[in-house]
């Protein structure tokens, strides 16, 4: 059983951090990030093409992560492979002895760097878990025998903050009856709005043994927070953690930003609000340790 | 209605460098209605072209570019013409480029951009929400095609880049699934919204698509009769 899934079913309060793989082959940092975090978070995400921008690919940089004894949790968009190549790319990772596979819709191609780029959807993510969960039970998307199926502890996504809430919370609730056993949350900075979504998204869970995740992502500066306002669909930091940040001086805001990823992370667990957390400091990996330590939370293995 | 735009007319006169004559193709249905290809569009497509040193041997306009029979009485009724240019210039779809391509061997160059098949919303104003997928499925979306007019064709709810009820990918459109969870609530229809819905089964036409009259069964068998 993989490390993470070991974590999710253990009824402890769980962490994850995240990998993104560089634009180019020069790894150095990245694996530096990955050493640095293995051992101090239950898994590690690694995104697949983030933000429709190229980069090394998630599959790959799974693999490494596992071979340097963390637990890889395989992002897998659907922008670009059909279902061939998903189910293809879901043995290889399988071969690979990649054992968490989260399932994202991707963002589009217009967004990302190949802006002419053929976007492809041929599945929706409610499509790519159903997909994985078959191939655990040894038959691919097309109903034919595997021979060896695999093992996937199958992931996917959520957004609180989406506006509206509603069709949100449907989709949801397909990707629970298709299989998903966890998810990792779009980016919160609303604690009582995540309290009132994690009421909701209860509800769709009762009865199963779905684990959910916070997504955090932690701030930088007041321009960040403001931009992911602006830009960022789905992510909303709200007024009083802007005053927060804006009410510190500047070389002081990643300090700040931090203190505030812990103060959440530590709510999260005293309250028993959500399962755990997946964090995301985006290009400040090295900071994740000191945040865990903030939080309360010392390293989990 | 096909919906199209017209080229520039510099990439128009660098496709027809090598060609001194040009017959020129209008349409009288969708590019008439879109301004690409109707006669004033030809008329003002002729002056263009002189205007660059060619010479317009002939114009007309078919009833509709995509009927190739149509197309080739036409350019019959242009022998002469059709003989003497070395290029037609088709103001219409890509489909009634091709029906030209049908009725002659000279070198055929297209005057303008198909973009979709769209509804008209008020004049100049289109809208694209039926892609042609080979099997309807707006009974389950509230007769609003999620395949079409979602940017991801997604099947079983918005994704993560719903904003404000607006799609990421283009802020002036809407997100097709709140146009769709709206409506199925209306209805009283949420049933459908509480429902997988499997992928799209792509190759239900197999492309390029073909239709042909069915064959008439013999007698014996249309009464009834099956072979064993």
């Amino acid at each position: 059983m993989s490390a993470y899934r070991e974590a999710c079913e253990s009824g402890r309060f769980v962490v994850s951090g995240e990998i993104g793989p560089p634009k180019g082959t020069n790894v150095q940092t990245m694996l530096h990030h990955i050493d640095l975090l293995k051992d101090q978070v239950d898994g590690l995400n690694v995104t697949d093409n983030q933000s429709s921008v190229m980069r090394l690919g998630s599959l790959a940089v799974s693999h490494e992560i596992v071979s340097r004894g963390g637990d890889a949790i395989f992002q897998m968009t659907c922008r670009d492979r059909n279902r061939l190549a998903l189910g293809s790319d879901l043995l290889s990772a399988a071969f690979l002895g990649i054992a968490n596979v989260l399932c994202l819709t991707g963002d589009h191609p217009s967004v990302g760097d190949h802006k002419e780029a053929k976007s492809v959807y041929d599945f929706d993510s409610v499509h790519l878990i159903q997909c994985a969960r078959k191939m655990n039970e040894g038959h691919d998307w097309a109903g034919n025998d595997l021979d060896g199926a695999t093992n996937f502890y199958v992931g996917a996504v959520v957004t609180p903050e989406a506006d509206p809430l509603e069709p949100q919370l449907y989709k949801f609730a397909r990707k629970v009856e298709g299989g998903a056993q966890f998810f990792q949350t779009q980016a919160v900075y609303d604690m009582d709005h995540f309290q009132r979504f994690m009421e909701d998204a209860r509800t769709v869970t009762e009865g199963t043994e779905v684990k959910l995740m916070a997504g955090l992502v932690v701030l930088t500066s007041l321009g960040m927070a403001k931009y992911m306002n602006r830009a960022v669909p789905g992510i909303m930091v709200p007024d009083v953690i802007l005053e927060e940040m804006g009410g510190v001086p500047k070389e002081e805001a990643l300090r700040k930003g931090m203190e505030i990823c812990a103060r959440h992370i530590r709510f999260l667990k005293e309250n028993q609000i959500c399962d755990g957390v997946h964090i995301m400091a985006i290009g400040k990996e090295e900071l994740i340790p000191e945040i865990l330590t903030m939080a309360g939370l010392a390293a989990t293995t | 209605m096909i919906i199209a735009k017209k080229k520039p007319i510099e990439e128009i006169i660098e496709s027809l460098a090598t060609d001194k004559t040009v017959f020129i193709v209008g349409c009288g249905e969708c590019a008439t209605v879109t301004q690409t290809g109707g006669e004033k569009e030809v008329a003002e497509m002729k002056a263009a072209l002189e205007a660059a040193g060619k010479k317009v041997v002939g114009v007309d306009m078919v009833a509709a570019g995509c009927q190739e029979l149509d197309l080739k009485r036409i350019l019959r009724q242009h022998k002469e013409a059709a003989e003497e240019t070395e290029a037609f210039l088709v103001l219409s779809c890509g489909a009634g480029t091709q029906s030209v391509r049908e009725g002659t061997q000279k070198h055929v160059v297209p005057g303008t951009d198909s973009l979709f098949l769209g509804n008209i919303k008020r004049a100049g104003t289109y809208e694209e929400k039926c892609s042609l997928c080979g099997k309807c499925v707006l009974d389950e979306y509230g007769a609003i095609c999620p395949v079409t007019r979602c940017a991801k064709g997604l099947l079983n709810g918005p994704c993560g880049g719903t904003n404000h009820g607006k799609c990421e990918v283009d802020p002036e459109k809407d997100c097709a699934w709140v146009l769709i969870h709206q409506q199925l609530r209306k209805e009283g229809r949420e049933d459908k919204l509480a429902r997988v819905h499997p992928p799209k089964d792509w190759n239900v036409v197999a492309r390029p698509g073909r239709v042909v009259p069915a064959k008439e069964e013999p007698a014996t068998e249309a009464a009834g009769a099956k072979k064993p």
